[in-house]
């Protein structure tokens, strides 16, 4: 468990190094939330009994959407890990007495949470002083507060599950590429990143819920203002942990499978 | 023109030596705008109408402003990657020959993965001219003949800028983002939908309202006032400061060396 915290460390300030870019993506993200909100704010005004989530929460969501991209963008693939699947040099790293599976886990992990730590923090802040229905406001009670810190990690993890499970496939197609832009699309549209989850037409929605798609941002981000509570996010809260199983054990099973297949032809 | 022709035959081989990679990045561009389709037909499933614009209108507009830009897009590709020109010394090749240093960077790279993105604009535009009921008449057919032309020297004018200013500062700068993507991505609605502040910022400091929301107005006939048909041309003079700013940044020039 050591080394992989210590691999998790070791990317975590990596990823800290890259101050100028992080600040070009905080504002550049601010702008997008902005947007984000107003065309929301003209969809309420033109039917607000349609609408099916709290204004307020709506804002909240988008704003933290932001904030937290890194953790739960879908196109943030690791292409050095695509690449050194692609060119072998994966080779190098079956040497080290370590599970492959783990220590790639440990860092994305790293990348995804070292990234949200440096922008989160700023947009959260100006949001939080946005007049009322636009801005960011506080976890409705202390218990979402809890609730979204857990299903927070259980989200990431779940994320980051999916996106270990896209690189094992990648070892037995030539090229990623196409399992990478499939992989991206569909958890782009599913996962609520274009609209959130509730916005789209009932009775899709309930299928959309149980996928382990909807066990990403779409939980914690709602736990949040309380759009999500009582029964209804417990049994998220569930899924998320069920989905976390599935898709950490999954991958793990086929990265064996996938070294044991890989055949190291030297030179 | 000529010279350009050789270019784009060049680059077309080119492609096809990779055909597998060719129409996985189209499908991919593809795919990512269409989802954003899908996120602004689900929200028509709830609600009826934004701002005043019904589902079909909304459609005709994000068409035509996906069409603007994919044209842009694929034909001024040279000027998005132009830091990478610049930071490996290709513009310092491109300077010592006797041509025009913007028509060898327009040429240097044509984007042809972006058919995937035209073909659903034009698909969009297609449904939404066919069921938004327009009155079509000679002035009409202009307008939108304008508003691709408009459309296109805007976003390649921003284009222009992005790699103006990476003179400056030797890198994109991702902030640019918000008027190139941000632009498509939010120019699926109409301006006006973004409330009386964001009209007037792009009327008067981008003129994405120019190539987009006012010619819609007058396509749709909720207008009747002739000077929305050439608004997209006018549009077009934009062009100039970003040209100005290019001129700049030329002559301020270093070569990083390598």
């Amino acid at each position: 468990m050591g080394k992989y915290l210590a691999f998790f460390r070791l990317r975590f300030s990596m990823g800290l190094q890259y101050r100028a870019a992080a600040v070009a993506g905080i504002v550049t993200q601010f702008f997008w939330g902005a947007m984000e909100l107003l065309a929301f704010r003209a969809f309420y005004d033109a039917d607000p009994a349609a609408f099916p989530m709290a204004f307020q929460a709506t804002a909240s969501y988008v704003w933290m959407q932001q904030a937290f991209l890194a953790l739960f963008g879908a196109w943030f693939f690791e292409n050095e890990i695509f690449q050194s699947i692609r060119d072998g040099s994966v080779a190098y790293e079956l040497c080290r007495p370590t599970d492959l599976y783990a220590m790639w886990f440990a860092r994305s992990a790293a990348n995804r949470v070292s990234r949200a730590v440096l922008r989160c923090v700023p947009i959260l802040l100006v949001a939080a002083f946005l007049p009322a229905p636009y801005g960011m406001t506080l976890p409705a009670s202390p218990a979402a507060l809890l609730w979204w810190l857990v299903t927070m990690a259980l989200a990431v993890t779940v994320t980051v599950g999916y996106n270990m499970l896209v690189y094992f496939i990648t070892f037995f197609t030539v090229s990623p590429n196409g399992v990478r832009i499939v992989a991206v699309s569909l958890v782009e549209l599913l996962q609520g990143a274009i609209i959130p989850l509730p916005f789209f037409p009932d009775g899709l929605r309930q299928v959309l819920e149980l996928l382990p798609f909807a066990a990403m941002q779409n939980v914690p981000l709602r736990a949040w203002s309380g759009d999500l509570a009582g029964g209804a996010l417990y049994a998220a809260a569930g899924l998320q942990v069920f989905w976390a199983l599935v898709l950490v054990g999954g991958g793990w099973l086929l990265s064996q499978k996938a070294v044991k297949k890989t055949v190291v032809q030297g030179g | 023109m000529k010279l350009y022709g050789k270019y784009l035959s060049i680059h077309i081989r080119s492609m096809m030596q990779y055909k597998a990679s060719f129409f996985l990045t189209a499908l991919g561009q593809f795919l990512t705008s269409f989802n954003v389709f899908l996120g602004v037909f689900f929200l028509f499933q709830r609600f009826h109408s934004v701002a005043g614009f019904s589902y079909q209108e909304v459609l005709l507009c994000f068409g035509i402003m996906l069409l603007e830009f994919s044209l842009a897009e694929a034909f001024a590709r040279g000027f998005d990657t132009f830091p990478t020109m610049l930071a490996n010394g290709e513009f310092d090749r491109i300077l010592v020959r006797p041509r025009n240093e913007i028509f060898q960077v327009l040429a240097s790279k044509v984007e042809f993965t972006r058919l995937g993105r035209v073909l659903q604009a034009v698909v969009m535009f297609v449904y939404g001219i066919a069921a938004s009921h327009i009155q079509w008449d000679f002035y009409k057919i202009l307008t939108v003949v304008f508003m691709l032309l408009g459309g296109s020297l805007v976003f390649t004018g921003i284009f222009l800028i992005y790699a103006a200013i990476s003179f400056f500062t030797l890198e994109g700068l991702e902030f640019m983002n918000v008027l190139t993507d941000g632009a498509r991505e939010y120019g699926k609605y109409p301006v006006s939908v973004y409330g009386k502040r964001v009209l007037q910022f792009c009327t008067f400091v981008v003129p994405y309202a120019l190539i987009q929301y006012y010619p819609l107005l007058y396509l749709l006939g909720r207008s009747e006032n002739p000077l929305y048909i050439v608004l997209p041309l006018i549009a077009g003079v934009f062009l100039l400061p970003c040209w100005l700013l290019w001129r700049l940044g030329v002559r301020h020039y270093k070569s990083t060396g390598s």
